[in-house]
């Protein structure tokens, strides 16, 4: 294994090099991150379908925006550096020079890194904060959209293996079906009756971890007339793969005969609904609003 | 003693075959099994109502495992030595070193005999971990259609997932660590031969637990094992809970070996600066390891005490609370994660200067990225639960947190790019798959960047873009660099080539698929399939069936693997050279496989071993000093 003495070579080649990278890489750069943001971006899941919908959306897309770049870094390099590099038969050198540093590169690379870094999480911070991202955040909400005292209140009920939902505003009246009214803040109070589920309204942008006997909060603003698809998104047992269901984003006046509906239908059942589950009744929720018993953390 | 043992008549068979062996380490394991089954039984049965009820009864289930664990333990001979000890008998330190093949099966000392044994023995339980992974496939070919019934299907995604967790722990600090940390370090052994050997069949014996799972009725919880559900699961979820106990035990164990042994065990002249890059990955992994595992350890002993003795550490019915459970879980969980990681930055590390004929570039950096990402790990746990409601306004705090791992992890990146950098690269099997970790990590970092994000976790948490994340960073991350460990070092480790041919087409089938398989999962997760569910909406089936596909084809392209061991290592047997790649470091300076004693002298360290285009390769100088002890 002798080898040349390579360490003599200028070390304005690898300058040269290294500018080619960097020049390839900002045009690449130049030319995908505009492809990107026009073909990729309207794809960018989970749509518009709520404000907070739209939010994650935004921050998805701004996400995508920014890796592109660094995937155009690391294809422009390897690309380049993995054929310019590798090893030829007819190769004098056996041995690469012997560089083991170069601390204004590693500066540099912490730099660039520590901002992005700095970016992302004061980015994320803000989206968070701004109007709670549709995120579960607990007994008591720290990410408040404005106006969220006047909020519409529905309390999601998760157990084996379905969710039910209860509308304190309409006398408790409690349904298998999650109807929303249209252009409307809700609060989605999120529990369980059993194990950990987690109520999962895909095009609202919702998720929220139903914990058993915790106040799970998460806020919603919706918007137009919509149908969206309802999951559990945490293991509940043997029938989690079959937890899911549609929920509808109605107008105010449909929203407002199908609450009297169900409301007469509640009225109906509920002498059974109250009963305890071991004695016939629908084991519908023990967690009645607005006194949460647990609390989370 | 040596001598003795070449020249003495060996004894006849029936007279090897009884003794502390492989045989009677089953036969008392079987036996401890029933003694605890039965012993429960009598115990506790008759005297409660509700144990009446039922045909199981939970304590049976722990005590019948924990019985046979033992006595495969005693079967092996893992009490003679206190034993006798206790009884004025001279200390023993060498077990088994000389004896053959059995040497395998069998309580053995020799950190190199115990190397081997974790790479076949991981090798196997991975095997199951991936036959499970072609189930799940199976199962999710089609939306409605049941291959499975729901409860088989959660129980297979299950032992998938503890299986590979489990078992890949140790993947790489196991086989590898084992068998070449202390030569690299210029020692004869590891500081603790006996754990070391303990560390082993504790990992065997936990993958018997786990695997026995079916004929408890499995369990329905995933990897996480997420109380009140495990509260209420069949008692499969006791295997499951002891599975991780004894992994956890047999990972504290291996992790403090290991940071002794380089903490004390160092030859002259190994200075922290010229250690190599390897040892630095298992010292920040064996960090993690004696401070996580603890911490798994207690909250499976919590969930075991709330299924037997009715404790209600997690069942908010009763005044525990299930969050406690995610808290502990994760706060092992995420150092975990990192576990089955940073062995991978290390092995890339450690051989790109190889095969691109260049020193590592920046050890100080590549150092502090590993000792930073050790660190940081500690303070990320609660990403897990962004949406669970736990600490909703600690949510910042994690989401910064997560994302500056990432600032010590570019460390890698930069380290390992720029020794690239003007390199002779060869492209051999080990590099190959080196360089596809940077593409796998690249891409399971920058997803990891939307989970890390918490208005985007919300649209992905829970759903398979996790899925698909976790897969590149752990299967891309440690599962490529674990091949090619084995591809540079099994030569060295068996003294026979592997074929390089093969080799490739593994390579390239394993690349090609692997991606085809778990890309295509980001967009299956992002059009909102969640995780564990045996259904999915009709219009996700054609790229379920895409990724079914690609994976059997992964699937495949493993057996590929298979055959080139088997071929390579039991048929044709070419001899390998000691050193067949150039590399400077000290393990390819002694003969392939390397003998019993590693050393004849002590080496001394003049530097590191990535000189490259340096000053000659250093022979192995003997030492002045004495040949050590034993």
């Amino acid at each position: 294994m002798a080898s040349e003495p390579t360490a003599a070579t200028p070390s304005g080649e690898s300058t040269n090099l290294g500018l080619r990278v960097v020049v390839a890489w900002l045009v690449l750069s130049a030319i995908a991150t505009p492809l990107v943001a026009i073909y990729v971006g309207p794809l960018i899941p989970p749509g518009n379908g709520s404000v907070q919908a739209q939010g994650q959306t935004f921050s998805n897309q701004v996400m995508v925006g920014l890796i592109t770049p660094v995937l155009c870094l690391m294809a422009v390099f390897f690309a380049y550096g993995l054929i310019r590099f590798h090893m030829r038969a007819n190769e004098t050198a056996l041995e690469g020079p012997p560089i083991r540093n170069d601390s204004r590169i590693q500066l540099l690379w912490l730099v660039i890194t520590t901002t992005m870094v700095l970016f992302l999480a004061g980015f994320g911070t803000y989206e968070l904060l701004k109007d709670g991202a549709g995120g579960g955040q607990g007994p008591d909400p720290i990410a408040l959209p404005a106006h969220h005292h006047t909020a519409f209140p529905v309390q999601v009920i998760g157990q084996q293996w379905e969710f039910t939902y209860r509308y304190p505003t309409l006398g408790g009246m409690e349904s298998n079906q999650l109807v929303l009214p249209e252009n409307t803040l809700v609060v989605l109070h999120v529990t369980s009756l059993d194990v950990i589920h987690s109520f999962w309204a895909y095009q609202l942008g919702v998720k929220a971890d139903a914990n058993p006997g915790t106040d799970n909060v998460a806020y919603v603003t919706t918007k137009g007339p919509l149908v969206f698809h309802v999951r559990c998104a945490e293991l509940c047992g043997l029938w989690h793969g079959y937890m899911f269901d549609n929920g509808f984003v109605v107008s105010h006046t449909a929203f407002t005969h199908w609450a009297a509906r169900a409301v007469a239908l509640y009225r109906s059942i509920k002498p059974y609904v109250n009963r305890p589950p071991e004695k016939g009744g629908a084991p519908f929720s023990l967690t009645y609003l607005p006194a949460p018993p647990g609390r989370a953390g | 003693m040596t001598d003795a043992a070449v020249t003495a008549p060996s004894p006849p068979l029936w007279r090897r075959l009884i003794g502390f062996n492989f045989i009677t380490a089953l036969i008392l394991g079987v036996a401890g099994w029933y003694v605890g089954w039965f012993g429960a039984h009598a115990v506790v049965g008759p005297s409660l109502d509700y144990f009446g009820d039922i045909d199981y009864n939970e304590l049976s289930v722990y005590l019948a495992y924990l019985g046979g664990v033992v006595g495969f333990l005693v079967g092996l001979g893992f009490l003679n030595y206190p034993v006798r000890r206790l009884l004025g008998y001279p200390p023993s330190l060498r077990e088994k070193e000389e004896s053959g093949w059995t040497r395998y099966f069998s309580l053995c000392t020799d950190h190199k005999v115990v190397g081997i044994q974790y790479l076949w023995g991981i090798g196997l339980f991975i095997f199951i971990g991936g036959l499970n992974a072609m189930l799940i496939r199976t199962e999710l070919l089609t939306p409605h259609n049941q291959v499975f019934p729901a409860g088989t299907y959660l129980t297979i995604v299950g032992m998938h997932g503890t299986m590979m967790m489990g078992m890949m722990t140790s993947g790489i600090l196991g086989p590898f660590a084992n068998y070449f940390v202390p030569i690299m370090i210029g020692a004869r052994r590891m500081a603790f031969p006996r754990i070391e050997a303990l560390t082993f069949w504790l990992l065997m014996a936990a993958g018997v637990v786990l695997t026995s799972t079916v004929f408890f009725g499995g369990f329905p919880t995933g990897w996480t094992g997420y109380a009140p559900l495990s509260t209420q699961a069949n008692p499969g979820i006791d295997n499951y809970i002891l599975f991780f106990a004894l992994v956890g035990v047999s990972m504290t164990l291996l992790g403090l070996n290991m940071i002794v042994t380089v903490l004390t065990m160092r030859a002259p002249g190994l200075t922290w600066t010229r250690l190599p890059i390897f040892v630095w990955g298992v010292i920040s992994t064996s960090v993690l390891m004696v401070l996580a595992a603890p911490i798994l350890i207690a909250a499976l002993g919590m969930a075991a005490l709330d299924r037997t003795a009715q404790t209600s550490f997690f069942n908010p019915a009763i005044g525990g609370s299930n969050y406690l459970y995610e808290n502990l879980f994760w706060m092992f969980g995420h150092p975990e994660v990192y576990v089955l990681a940073l062995p991978g930055f290390a092995i890339v590390l450690e051989l790109l200067p190889v095969f691109a004929r260049k020193p590592l570039w920046g050890y100080r950096l590549a150092v502090s990225g590993l000792l930073g990402v050790s660190l940081l790990s500690w303070f990320v746990w609660q990403h897990h639960l962004f949406v669970s409601g736990i600490n909703g306004d600690l949510r910042p705090f994690y989401m910064l947190s997560t994302e500056l791992i990432s600032i010590p992890t570019g460390f890698t990146f930069l380290c390992g790019m720029m020794t690239l950098w003007r390199g002779h690269i060869r492209y051999t099997v080990p590099m190959l798959f080196c360089l596809a970790w940077f593409f796998n990590f690249l891409i399971g970092g920058l997803s990891g960047v939307f989970l890390s994000d918490v208005p985007s976790d919300v649209t992905t948490h829970g759903s398979f873009f996790v899925m698909a994340h976790f897969h590149y960073t752990i299967m891309g991350g440690l599962i490529f660099t674990f091949f090619a460990a084995i591809y540079y070092w099994v030569p060295k480790m068996t003294g026979w080539e592997l074929n390089e041919r093969l080799g490739k087409i593994h390579f390239w089938t394993m690349f090609i698929f692997f991606n085809s398989a778990f890309s295509v999962l980001f967009a299956v997760g992002f059009l909102g399939q969640p995780r564990r569910s045996v259904t999915y909406p009709s219009n996700l089936q054609f790229l379920n069936d895409w990724v079914s596909i690609s994976a059997f084809l992964l699937g495949a392209s493993m057996l590929v693997f298979i055959f080139n061991l088997v071929w390579s290592l039991a048929f044709v047997k070419k001899p390998a050279a000691a050193n067949p790649w150039g590399s400077r470091s000290i393990e390819f300076q002694l003969p392939s496989p390397v003998p019993v004693h590693n050393f004849d002298r002590i080496p001394v360290f003049s530097g590191d071993p990535y000189g490259y285009g340096e000053e000659p390769m250093p022979s192995l100088t003997p030492a002045g000093a004495p040949a050590g002890r034993d």
